[in-house]
């Protein structure tokens, strides 16, 4: 990762995940369910990898969450502005997802697991859109 | 087991330790090859297998001169060596060769001529899914489960600072640690902020060294100088590097299905281990390490480390050279987990634990996503 920019890396979409990035700038998060044993699951692949099945589909989640945990990083990141919580969330459909949590106090007293939150879609560029989330209204 | 046992008889590390910028990582693999090959009173000619991870084998073998029958270049980051281990010894069993040497060197501090941490792009999901969102570097990565961790056993982050506190007692008694002053649990939580929950000195050193093992069968390993250090059980597994896809954040996978298939190899109990070393990135990983390989049950580790059980004295004598922690960490932290093994088994250790028969070395790679298991016994079954 090239240290010196000022910008957050980026995702780089693949023939295997270009569904999932379509989706959060269409403001939908995309999840892939397995048609045989019914396995949802993420990150994005063409199978399913409870039962090996090729018949997977795509749809939209609910965008809720639950937050599973984190840490709040004190190490400099390009793109974030002093202490930032990395931080893993537990979809409602069962899938868990790194994010980072806006709209949100970075402070342990702030987040507190389990606590429930909801997908907040921010616009990086024309191409990406990254899936954050914020505390439940 | 059926088969031929396996032993090493050799085992080193490099000539200095720490900080040294006056060697590449290349020579640092060899300084270390180079005193485990005089620790076993062998030459390069005798070596006909070799194993190494951050540097390629071919590229070493054709350095120090080493013409194999048999390589390894499996890299799965800090447990890679108890892998080459494991794959050491079916190749022994299996005539491809008869000595191998396995080694390791990271100039992890003085980043001369270093490999370094690896870029999480191409071909790797965690840099399209995990990096963009800050997780990037091993403090932002290793350490994400610990909160729920502690939040399911009850715990609280002066349980991590015990961990710290424990092996820096351990560290004290060893010439070669790089930090040896004593610490407090109030220290280590009013250290620098790194990732909340974790201070700095809940997070491992970044150091320069390397380590090398040499491996043969157990009937040529009595004609060796030092007394043979047999390898009684391996276990290897892996769950994946991406720490936000991990199943459960209270335990590891990979500890899990390698531990139990080392002891399941060795035929032998809990209760038979004299000796544990943990591989300590960070100081949740050994309490982690403690419960997979069932010396306690889950969220019963941090006790055992408050208690005093894993200090000098303890009855579970953990991670003796110091760890990760306090000795040394270059990045790749498994060969040096084992070289304690070994010492320990030896009885050479700076800080011996009396009568150690029996250890096992547990290691972890790209966070929690692989771990290999050894146990080391100064006896054959």
């Amino acid at each position: 990762m090239n240290q010196k920019t000022k910008e957050r890396p980026l995702p780089r979409p693949s023939p295997e995940s270009q569904h999932f990035w379509d989706g959060t700038k269409a403001g939908e998060l995309r999840l892939q369910k397995c048609g045989d044993c019914g396995k949802t699951y993420f990150p994005p692949r063409p199978f399913c990898p409870s039962c090996s099945s090729r018949n997977v589909s795509i749809f939209a989640a609910s965008g809720k969450a639950t937050l599973y945990s984190y840490v709040i990083s004190h190490l400099p990141m390009p793109g974030f502005d002093g202490p930032h919580a990395v931080a893993v969330v537990t979809l409602d459909e069962g899938p868990r997802m790194m994010t980072n949590i806006v709209d949100c106090d970075q402070t342990p007293e702030a987040l507190v697991l389990d606590m429930p939150l909801e997908v907040s879609f921010a616009r990086q560029n024309d191409d990406i859109t990254l899936p954050l989330f914020k505390p439940a209204s | 087991m059926k088969h031929q046992h396996v032993a090493v008889v050799g085992a080193a590390e490099t000539t200095e330790m720490g900080v040294i910028p006056g060697m590449t990582e290349l020579q640092l693999h060899a300084d270390a090859g180079l005193n485990a090959l005089a620790d076993a009173g062998l030459t390069v000619a005798d070596i006909d297998g070799i194993a190494c991870a951050g540097v390629a084998p071919d590229v070493l073998a054709s350095y120090m001169g080493i013409q194999p029958t048999w390589i390894d270049g499996t890299h799965i980051g800090g447990s890679s060596f108890m892998l080459h281990v494991r794959h050491a010894m079916a190749a022994i069993q299996a005539g491809h060769c008869k000595t191998i040497i396995i080694t390791h060197g990271e100039s992890g501090r003085s980043a001369v001529g270093a490999a370094g941490f690896p870029e999480f792009f191409a071909g790797r999901l965690g840099g399209e899914f995990e990096v963009p969102y800050g997780a990037h570097l091993p403090p932002t990565m290793f350490t994400i489960p610990v909160l729920r961790y502690l939040k399911e056993f009850d715990l609280t982050t002066e349980d991590l600072a015990q961990v710290a506190v424990a092996q820096r007692k351990w560290a004290a008694l060893n010439p070669r640690a790089t930090f040896k002053d004593p610490l407090t649990v109030d220290d280590v939580m009013n250290s620098k902020m790194i990732a909340y929950p974790f201070t700095l000195l809940m997070c491992c050193l970044r150091t320069d060294g390397g380590g090398a093992l040499i491996l043969t069968s157990a009937d040529r390993a009595k004609d060796f100088p030092r007394p043979p250090v047999y390898i009684l059980g391996t276990g290897e597994s892996c769950e994946g590097p991406m720490i936000s896809q991990l199943e459960d954040y209270t335990t590891s996978r990979a500890f899990r299905v390698a531990g139990q298939t080392a002891f399941t190899e060795a035929g032998i109990e809990r209760a038979d281990i004299d000796h544990v070393m943990i591989y300590d990135a960070f100081a949740h990983v050994p309490l982690y390490g403690l419960e997979d390989l069932g010396f306690c049950k889950p969220g019963e580790a941090a006790g055992l480390v408050k208690d005093g059980h894993t200090s000098p004295g303890g009855k579970l004598p953990t991670n003796t050279n110091g760890g990760g922690l306090s000795y040394m960490h270059s990045g790749m932290y498994g060969m040096y987990a084992m070289q304690e093994s070994v010492r320990q088994i030896r009885g050479i250790a700076p800080a011996q634990v009396p009568d150690a028969k029996i250890s096992i070395a547990l290691g972890i790679g790209g966070m929690f996503s692989v771990s290999g298991a050894i146990i080391f016994g100064n006896e054959l079954p």
